[in-house]
């Protein structure tokens, strides 16, 4: 049971927290012909572009309304219309995705009601699906943005196709799966191969593992080549039950639900041998099948490399700097191996689940805060801006979360389901191992004084 | 705002500029920020400008004044270096909500300040406005000054929000709030004769160290360099130069033409990058120097410098020649100074198949029409589609550019190489030449290109079709 306190700094050291509008930009670039557009200044789409790129290795498709001082005065209906017509005409996408900013919400501007002129002045756009959702910068952070934007395609997509006097019959093979931002493109790709495994057809929204995985296509398009495509957003509501991964999700799947009566089932992680565990049991009881002799294999293999791992876990400290749900996952994770949390720094969100955390106090807060925590622990986990502090500190540092810039293969790191566990415990194991204490002639010297104090293990 | 917008106004009409000059007196009006396309728009705003080009002073806390957007989504990500403090990577911001947005967040700014002299008693703070604060009317220069009589210590207002303008004007607005706050607030210990300011460079990779030995050697000592491993004090007392070198031509004219009219500090354009440019550099620093009082024998040391240095380089460099030859090079920078890097490729023995001149002035497209004589592709624009059929066609061999194209020259399967801030390689001096030759050359020749390009087994054709073609 965890203290949830939120750090009273008024200024903020070493951030932790990205914005909500470039949360919700990685979510729409998991949409297949997709152009994102941030509604705002244009160092507001830079900054999330560079930050991507350097992340995923790729070119991203992200584009601005490029507003300016007199634009914002006046009011972005104008920007905001030159910019659908000009990616219409430049990039013929199949959708278009805007996210408000802090600068256009300050000022106050009402895409919602803009978007309805905009089309009614341009019937040549015509079903082109474009969807909009607000993300003011000062408000919440990256993990709420990502989760606001599925929600928004949910509400735009899946009501507006329902709204047609189109049949929906259900399709008892089809599970919708609504993935939360702390995902990466390997764990998509793991968990279609799970969910396909058991004869079922999984329908992911957003897909990042189609677009964002880091392959080399045959043509060059200026909008996201791969992930979900407007037409699998549509059929969303055939699916026989959604399958969120989050706690963040719950909101989308909710208005899922609302719209189109599919069921939700929530899975707040799927790292760890339980987590895994409950995983397979839904997904058997869902196709009725027996879980595949394949994953029983992947059991043994993770319960054996716990067995083999767990001396080198047990009685670490370590600090963690995550967003919730990451932190939530790598946390219970490291906790069900024996080691402990000592010091847990996340980003503000709508989440009741961080007081459930074990762990003594969690703060909402940024690096400054969770370098002060690490001093003394055995490993510093957050993404990569923690490199200062684990250097300052001098202890280990794993890389986990967005950004990671300053490592390959961000995209390809797996951390769930049995495999993905197994290879998070020899990941971080070995970097238990590596930096192991090596006893010395000096570890075990007496007390000089008298009245020695109680014995106590050396640690 | 009007403060502001008079800035932006005087910063457009920069007499030291060539471009500006060249105009008519309705078109200087107008100003140079081109409007930009929404929806096909790219590059960073006016902070982002400013923070490029102040950053590196590496003893100054760098505070901005705004949400977590500004601050959050990009810091730590530029790759100027430091020999000594480090405060400067440590990314500092206000982080303001939505009541700060309500009802102002001029006291949240004032208690940052504040908690960062408290934890980091830094010698200054620079603070960074941004789009929100601005809207909502937080008067930044009262809090600096505020915080300034309150703490005694510098709090310098850095008022170029994103959306005033491009990167190129938060440069310009970042080098005005140097003269006006920062420059000549202070006296050096001691001067010398061979004193200089090198302004516009910001030492990515380290690349003021490249060129430091060979002006240490000629016995001639950067007073401050603006701002690339810089220390405020030295920004503080850097009015005190005999003469000055502006390297990032469309970065800093204003700061470098404003020292010679406030405190008749000759200044020159040059450049360290390429062999010949370099030698020139050296050449008029002493020059200047000479001129005002500078002992003479500084000419011809200068000139021994650089004959040992330039055969040292061409010697180096001309054992790429074989391995260059016929090699041909699409160039896309930022349009700082293409010509000089064409001109320093062109020494190595490589073509170039084409250089952007987007952000070039006139003066710098006939200096590179001059350098590849009839021959000069030019490129204002370069859509990533028609750069990638470029590629993908061979029109060129390698790819020189900024991170942002990088990914359209590698799936290409096209070899690349960084030459803008986000470069790991130092490209400076004499030695950087050699050093870009050596990265050229990896590239090119690096094995995986040949295995790249073959097709897999059961594919038969390199190219294979399009998956949109029914594949």
């Amino acid at each position: 049971m965890a203290n949830v306190v939120t750090s009273r700094k008024a200024c903020t050291v070493n951030p932790l927290k990205m914005s909500q509008p470039i949360g919700a930009a990685l979510a729409f670039l998991g949409l297949d012909g997709c152009m994102p557009v941030l509604h705002g200044a244009q160092g507001c789409t830079s900054f999330g572009l560079v930050l991507f790129v350097r992340h995923f290795r790729e070119t991203i498709p992200l584009q601005t309304t490029a507003m300016n001082e007199v634009t914002t005065i006046l009011g972005g209906m104008e920007n905001l219309e030159q910019a659908i017509l000009n990616i219409v005409k430049r990039a013929n996408p199949k959708i278009i995705c805007i996210a408000s900013t802090g600068l256009t919400e300050t000022k106050g501007d009402d895409v919602k009601g803009f978007l309805k002129l905009i089309r009614a002045r341009h019937p040549e756009l015509g079903d082109l699906p474009i969807v909009y959702v607000s993300t003011p910068d000062f408000l919440d952070s990256f993990q709420e943005g990502w989760a606001k934007a599925v929600t928004a395609v949910i509400d735009a997509v899946v009501i507006g196709s329902h709204n047609a006097p189109v049949a929906h019959l259900e399709n008892p093979q089809m599970i919708n799966v609504l993935p939360g931002c702390h995902l990466t493109p390997a764990d998509l790709e793991e968990l279609r191969e799970i969910i396909q495994d058991f004869g079922l057809h999984p329908n992911f929204l957003p897909d990042l593992s189609g677009s964002l995985d880091g392959h080399v296509p045959e043509t060059f398009l200026p909008t996201t080549l791969g992930g979900t495509t407007v037409e699998a957003i549509e059929a969303m509501g055939s699916a026989r039950v959604t399958l969120a991964i989050g706690e963040q999700m719950r909101g989308a799947a909710m208005a899922l639900e609302m719209a189109a009566g599919v069921p939700y089932v929530l899975a707040d992680r799927l790292t760890g041998l339980e987590a895994s565990d409950r995983l397979h049991g839904l997904l058997a009881e869902w196709s009725g099948r027996p879980v595949p002799a394949k994953y029983r294999r992947q059991r043994s293999q993770l319960v054996d490399a716990m067995l083999d791992g767990h001396f080198f876990f047990g009685g670490k400290r370590v600090a963690i700097g995550a967003e919730p749900d990451l932190l939530w996952a790598i946390g219970n994770f490291l906790t069900e191996m024996g080691a402990e949390i000592a010091c847990a720094v996340t980003t503000p969100a709508h989440s009741t689940l961080l007081e459930q955390l074990p762990t003594e106090t969690v703060t909402i807060g940024d690096l400054e805060d969770l370098e002060r925590g690490a001093d003394g622990c055995d490993l510093l986990i957050t993404h990569s801006h923690g490199r200062q502090a684990a250097e300052r500190l001098g202890i280990p540092f794993v890389r986990m979360g967005l950004p990671m810039f300053d490592r390959l293969g961000a995209a390809q790191k797996l951390s769930i389901g049995y495999r993905g566990t197994r290879d998070l415990i020899f990941e971080i194991g070995n970097v238990f191992i590596a930096n192991q204490h090596d006893n010395h002639p000096d570890t075990w010297t007496l007390p000089r004084h008298e009245a020695a104090p109680p014995l106590e293990a050396h640690r | 705002m009007s403060t502001l917008n008079d800035k932006v106004t005087a910063v457009f009409d920069e007499p030291g500029c060539a471009t500006n000059q060249a105009k008519g007196t309705k078109e200087r009006k107008k100003g140079c920020t081109k409007q930009l396309a929404p929806g096909a728009a790219a590059g960073g705003c006016a902070f982002d400008g400013a923070k490029i080009a102040l950053q590196p002073i590496t003893d100054v806390a760098h505070l901005v004044h705004g949400p977590i957007a500004c601050e959050g989504n990009s810091w730590d990500n530029r790759g100027a270096k430091s020999s000594g403090p480090l405060l400067y990577r440590t990314g500092f911001t206000t982080d303001i909500n939505e009541t700060d947005v309500v009802y102002g967040g001029e006291k949240r700014l004032f208690k940052a300040i504040r908690e960062i002299i408290e934890k980091y008693d830094p010698p200054a703070i620079f603070v960074y406005q941004t789009c929100v604060t601005a809207l909502i009317g937080d008067d930044l220069e009262a809090v600096c000054k505020a915080a300034a009589a309150k703490f005694g210590k510098p709090v310098v207002p850095i008022n170029a929000p994103g959306f005033v303008g491009s990167k190129n004007l938060g440069n310009k607005l970042a080098g005005e709030a140097l003269l006006d706050h920062v420059i000549g607030t202070e006296e050096p210990e001691y001067t010398t004769p061979c004193d200089i300011n090198i302004i516009g460079e910001y030492n990515l990779s380290g690349e003021l160290w490249q060129v430091k030995p060979l002006l240490d050697e000629l016995g001639i000592r950067i007073l401050s360099c603006i701002s690339g491993d810089a220390r405020y004090h030295e920004v503080a007392r850097s009015h005190r130069a005999r003469a000055a070198m502006m390297v990032c031509s469309k970065a800093m004219i204003n700061v470098a033409r404003k020292m010679e009219e406030r405190w008749g500090i000759p200044y020159f354009e040059g450049s360290f990058y390429g062999i010949s440019d370099t030698s020139d550099s050296l050449r008029e620093l002493s020059r200047l120097l000479v001129a005002r009082g500078a002992p003479e024998d500084l000419v011809a040391r200068t000139e021994a410098l650089i004959e040992r240095e330039e055969a040292r380089a061409r010697e180096a460099i001309a054992s790429f020649e074989p391995r260059f030859a016929g090699r041909r090079v699409l160039l896309i920078t930022g349009g700082v100074k293409s010509w000089s890097v064409v001109s320093a490729l062109q020494e190595a023995g490589l073509e170039i198949a084409g250089t952007s001149v987007k952000k070039s002035t006139n003066e710098d497209k006939e200096r590179i029409k001059e350098i590849m004589g009839g021959d000069a592709h030019m490129i204002d624009e370069l859509p990533p589609r028609e750069m990638y059929r470029m590629l993908r066609e061979a029109r060129a061999d390698i790819m020189l550019s900024g991170g942002r194209s990088q990914f359209v020259a590698l799936k290409a399967k096209m070899p690349w190489l960084d030459i803008n801030q986000e470069r790991h390689h130092a490209y400076a001096g004499y030695v950087g030449m050699v050093e870009l030759c050596a990265e050229i050359d990896r590239a090119l020749h690096n094995p995986i290109w040949a295995q790249l390009r073959k097709p897999a087994p059961w594919e038969e054709t390199t190219t294979a079709p399009a998956l949109a073609k029914g594949a």
